[in-house]
């Protein structure tokens, strides 16, 4: 269901619901951390490019955490590294999203028996909300993986959220 | 241009006793042993010497030989001994086409060796990186800093083939 089923056909009115309209503006333009690690940055930057041009759905890198909405963590995620990336996350303004990508992120990849110097899965130090499998994967994988995340997003309820609130507090 | 050989008996006339054998059963290129305290001034001797000129350090890798013997004391319990760690040189010289690897060893108990960093400047950060994952101690290098651990990683060296992975580093959980 679009944001424009209910136009009126003589002004410039759209009638739709808050969370809607809301979910509409946040899907819609991603402004992701312009953030690389590995050899999954390389087609993270390919996704970025002409050619995949993940511009068209409104996903740019930012040069500032502060003015970001989704972090890619793509590569791998050394334990020296980890710890800022944890910073870089708590500098983004709410809501924020994760996108793990590749299998070094998702769960260690390849190093996950002797990389002594590589976290298993950086959602061991913050919360991932798509996981995209690959190594690395490709553009069009990142693609989906994105795809999945604005799905994930056009669903979210605010009165959902105030409702847990309320039963945390209580 | 000179072979191995040639500069193995270059090097025992001019150190004697600090230089210890020429190597050349292994299946590779044949490769001088040194004293491990003396190494910084036979490698300034190779840089220097007119006949030798080695004006370039190829690599400097460090190696857990893994050569220690299980001793059983009489008490009962065991120990590893005569354990050595080593440095391994390959040298080049541009000007008289020749190479050359040394190797130094030393015991694991106390790992000294003699810096080269000031001969040949890019041995500074090799010789960062061999203290680092082998725990080499290089005497007077300009700064001794791990290199690609963190700075506050207190849980040893990495390529040692007797390390274990800690459980915990800052919280982060380290086993798979």
């Amino acid at each position: 269901m679009g944001l424009l089923d209910k136009q009126f056909t003589n002004d410039s009115i759209v009638i739709a619901k808050v969370d809607d309209l809301l979910n509409w503006a946040r899907l819609s333009s991603l402004w992701q951390v312009g953030f690389g690690l590995a050899c999954c940055a390389i087609e993270m930057m390919a996704t970025s490019a002409s050619h995949y041009d993940f511009d068209r759905f409104g996903v740019i890198p930012r040069p500032s955490p502060r003015q970001s909405d989704v972090i890619i963590i793509s590569g791998t995620v050394t334990l020296k590294m980890a710890t800022r990336i944890k910073r870089l996350y708590e500098q983004m303004p709410d809501p924020k999203y994760v996108i793990s990508m590749g299998s070094c992120s998702n769960s260690g990849g390849p190093y996950w028996e002797h990389g002594y110097h590589v976290l298993k899965g950086v959602d061991r130090i913050i919360p991932v909300d798509v996981y995209v499998p690959g190594c690395p994967p490709r553009p069009e994988a990142l693609l989906e993986g994105l795809l999945k995340l604005q799905e994930k997003i056009r669903n979210h309820s605010s009165r959902k959220l105030i409702n847990s609130e309320v039963k945390k507090s209580a | 241009m000179k072979t191995a050989q040639d500069i193995f008996n270059i090097l025992k006339e001019k150190f004697g006793n600090s230089v210890l054998e020429l190597v050349s059963t292994q299946p590779v290129e044949p490769f001088i042993t040194v004293n491990p305290l003396v190494v910084n001034k036979i490698c300034l001797f190779l840089r220097d010497n007119e006949e030798l000129l080695f004006d370039n350090l190829m690599n400097l890798s460090g190696v857990d030989d893994a050569n220690g013997k299980t001793v059983k004391a009489e008490d009962g319990t065991s120990k590893v001994e005569g354990a050595t760690l080593s440095v391994y040189y390959h040298i080049e010289s541009t000007s008289l086409k020749h190479k050359v690897v040394l190797k130094v060893s030393a015991p694991v108990e106390k790992p000294d060796v003699e810096s080269v960093a000031l001969i040949w400047r890019h041995a500074d950060w090799h010789e960062r990186e061999a203290y680092d994952l082998i725990g080499l101690n290089f005497l007077n290098h300009p700064d001794l800093r791990r290199i690609l651990m963190p700075y506050d990683w207190e849980f040893g060296h990495p390529l040692r083939k007797d390390y274990k992975d800690p459980e915990f580093y800052l919280g982060m959980k380290v086993p798979y």
